[in-house]
């Protein structure tokens, strides 16, 4: 499993380690977890064995074969975020690194299995997007720079690699952003500051996914077959406006014009931060269908986007408005 | 200050002036007519003094309504209560030195002067009084009406404004609002935000009704239930035809269309906001075949900008039919088509003139000038009171071909054209009937 330092990856490595733990004589089974990243990781990993390893590096391949990997999660591929690389960094470490893995895999005849953690942003976000996202459908537009273009090319190669190794079955997980505190998602990030900024005249439909539905998804990818490329997302929408009234914070409308740099500028003053991609997201919205992870993956999410939404809630500070409406 | 007051003040002597200088009787006449002027100033005062009287009891309104001195004077007499409020009438250290003067006064030839003096200084302390008490009314003293009264009647007026059950009513209000700041409200995967159609509706209402005076025919056509695409004819230079088509399906079937819409509208500010908490989305098939095999009434305008932005020449003349998309998603979705005819929309923005290169500078599709809209201004955006008529024709059903069908090219064209003539033939018709456009 690839980039366990960041909280979900670890999060994820672990759930699986603690399935090898419980139960590894089933079929399928996991016996062995082995994480790697390129820093240690500050949180306890449990049962999974750390490898300290620059996937951008052939290093790679050679931990592929001492360790015997059948089965290659990938969830090395994120948004860019404070304190840990710059922009084009997390650019090379999501494109690169996503290469040299798939390079690695190619060569290692022992992997059979890969699963592709990426997200619903390389659907874009474009006034010209239909109202929910289907597998099938492209990006119409909004991914010609940052994270949701890294998202589009790792997916890209990802497609070349299924093509050279047809023996290899390849889940891509396209997920929602998940929204807890101990994430740094860039939404989470956002919804966290004390005011929320937003683009006026725009109120986007926005869609979330639990953590666990997140981990229980990666877990059933890796201990059974499932080829393809889903959705994953609780179900129904939240209006930004309607999220921000949930919270009780106030939101600033701002012009569309030079509304990513005040979003920064007061998301930094505000203490957090937020990549350059999300004013587009803030401003469009975006929502998938997640039909095929019910009917071909056979996953039924535990929780819909306001019950996501509502745990947040409850997890976060209260805003200054949070009195209105007894809440 | 001892000096100057010496020199300058009236030392509580009688007269104008200082001691050194006593007021002559050539003064005096100088003031007179000054204060012959006086009365009138007093019946000014008096005059809100006997509105405020009007509120005490009885007695005290002769007293009040008396303009003449003896008449004050006796009022004055009657009431201590006045007297002490009065400055002039009380009994204090200052009295006596502005009763003197009238004392005096009384003496001297220039009697008229000196009782409208008088008149004044007492319709002055009676309008005091008045609006003493009046103020004092308020209060829930035992003199005012009573705080139960009060409370009644403002309940009464409640109810006669709100209807009977206003406590119910205005419980649900304060309600919806607090579930408003509270975001704790329901919005579906496309938007639709129900309590801003509603207030949208409520909004459209009367100028569907009274400004266009709509006619709704054939709402019998619309399925009551399932799914059904309405194809309809688009003009007026800015869409209202769709909001108005939503308000009558609504006001008829009290079921929500689902107007598509091109991307434009969602790619403006406000507009695209609004457009999709009303339950609209983008014109593309995907939206098209969730929403029509999700059982929604998904209305089209396939003429689309050609359509809208056509001169007012052309009006009433349909414009291609797009590319006869909506046709494929119908029969994927096996749904009926409905055509809708709609006259009145022509009218409203007579589109005489366009300027192409400023709407390329924008993005827009055209920059319409109408007789009325640069020249007038705002004033120039307000519709024309065309009359309307909204006719549902009979659906054409899909379900006799088979979804695969939805891949035959000629066919497709050829139900198109079959809707588009059942509209064109409708709209004629409907055009002979309505007679003149506007009145």
């Amino acid at each position: 499993m690839t980039g366990v330092a960041r909280r979900f990856a670890s999060k994820a490595a672990r759930h699986l380690a603690d399935l090898a733990d419980s139960g590894s004589d089933r079929p399928g089974g996991i016996t062995r977890v082995v994480g790697v990243d390129t820093v240690v990781p500050d949180a306890d990993l449990g049962g999974v064995k750390f490898v300290r390893a620059d996937i951008r590096t052939p290093v790679i391949g050679k931990v592929i074969a001492v360790e015997d990997v059948d089965t290659v999660v990938h969830l090395d591929v994120n948004p860019p975020a404070r304190g840990r690389l710059g922009g084009t960094s997390t650019k090379e470490l999501n494109v690169i690194g996503t290469m040299q893995l798939l390079a690695a895999c190619q060569r290692a005849s022992t992997v059979t299995k890969l699963v592709l953690g990426s997200s619903t942003a390389v659907y874009g976000t474009s006034p010209r997007d239909p109202a929910l996202f289907h597998e099938s459908m492209a990006a119409r537009g909004g991914v010609r720079t940052g994270f949701p273009k890294d998202a589009v090319e790792v997916e890209s190669y990802t497609r070349g690699f299924a093509r050279r190794r047809p023996d290899v079955i390849i889940t891509t997980l396209r997920a929602a952003q998940a929204l807890d505190v101990d994430l740094e998602m860039p939404l989470s990030m956002y919804l966290r500051n004390p005011v929320l900024p937003v683009v006026a005249g725009y109120d986007p439909r926005l869609q979330f996914a639990h953590v666990e539905d997140l981990l229980n998804v990666v877990e059933q990818a890796v201990t059974h077959d499932r080829p393809g490329t889903f959705n994953v997302a609780g179900d129904g929408v939240l209006m930004l406006s309607q999220a921000a009234r949930r919270l009780g914070r106030p939101i600033i409308p701002l012009p569309s014009l030079g509304y990513a740099s005040a979003l920064t500028r007061i998301a930094r003053a505000g203490g957090s931060d937020i990549p350059p991609d999300l004013h587009r997201l803030l401003k469009y919205g975006r929502a998938v269908d997640t039909s095929a992870l019910r009917e071909i993956f056979g996953y039924e999410p535990k929780y819909s986007t306001a019950e996501v939404f509502e745990q947040f809630r409850q997890q976060v500070r209260p805003g200054i408005l949070a009195g209105i409406g007894e809440r | 200050m001892v000096d100057e007051r010496k020199q300058i003040g009236s030392g509580g002597q009688a007269g104008r002036g200082n001691r050194q200088v006593s007021p002559s009787s050539a003064a005096r006449s100088l003031a007179g007519p000054a204060a012959a002027k006086k009365p009138k100033a007093a019946a000014k005062k008096a005059a809100p003094a006997k509105r405020a009287a009007a509120k005490r009891p009885a007695p005290k309104k002769a007293v009040s309504k008396s303009p003449t001195a003896t008449a004050a004077k006796k009022s004055a007499a009657k009431k201590p209560a006045a007297k002490k409020t009065a400055p002039k009438a009380t009994p204090t250290a200052d009295e006596p030195k502005v009763q003197t003067p009238q004392a005096e006064q009384v003496k001297r030839p220039h009697l008229r002067a000196v009782t409208d003096d008088d008149a004044a200084a007492a319709a002055a302390a009676a309008a005091q009084e008045a609006e003493r008490r009046t103020r004092s009314a308020t209060a829930p003293i035992p003199a005012g009406i009573p705080l139960d009264d009060i409370v009644a009647a403002l309940l009464g007026a409640f109810q006669r404004v709100m209807g009977s059950d206003w406590e119910t009513r205005l419980a649900t209000l304060l309600h919806t609002i607090r579930k408003r700041l509270s975001g704790e409200y329901e919005v579906d995967e496309f938007g639709l935000d129900p309590a801003i159609v509603t207030v949208l509706e409520n909004a459209i209402e009367p100028i569907a009704e009274k400004w266009f005076r709509l006619e709704v025919r054939g709402v019998e056509n619309i399925p009551t239930d399932g799914g059904a695409l309405l194809v309809a004819n688009h003009s007026g230079t800015v869409p209202i035809d769709g909001l108005m088509t939503g308000y009558a399906v609504h006001k008829h079937t009290d079921r929500h269309l689902r107007p598509l819409g091109a991307d434009l509208v969602f790619s403006l500010p406000f507009v695209g906001q609004i457009a999709r908490k009303m339950g609209a989305t983008l014109a593309c098939t995907e939206d098209a075949e969730r929403l029509l095999t999700t059982g929604e009434l998904a209305a089209v305008w396939p003429e689309g900008f050609k359509g809208i932005g056509k001169p007012f020449t052309e009006r009433y003349k349909l414009q291609r039919f797009g590319r006869g998309g909506f046709v494929s998603s119908a029969m994927r979705a096996q749904v009926p088509i409905v055509p809708v005819s709609i006259v009145g929309a022509e009218e409203i923005y007579p589109l005489v003139g366009n300027v192409p290169s400023l709407a390329r500078l924008l993005g827009l599709p055209y920059l319409p000038i109408t007789p009325f809209f640069p020249l007038l201004g705002p004033l120039g955006m307000i519709p024309l009171p065309s009359k309307w008529i909204i006719e549902f024709g009979e659906p054409i059903r899909t379900d006799a071909y088979e979804p695969e069908a939805a891949d035959d090219p000629m066919l497709l064209f050829n139900v198109t054209d079959q809707v588009r003539e059942t509209i064109q033939q409708t709209l004629y018709r409907l055009l002979v009937d309505r007679g003149n456009a506007f009145f």
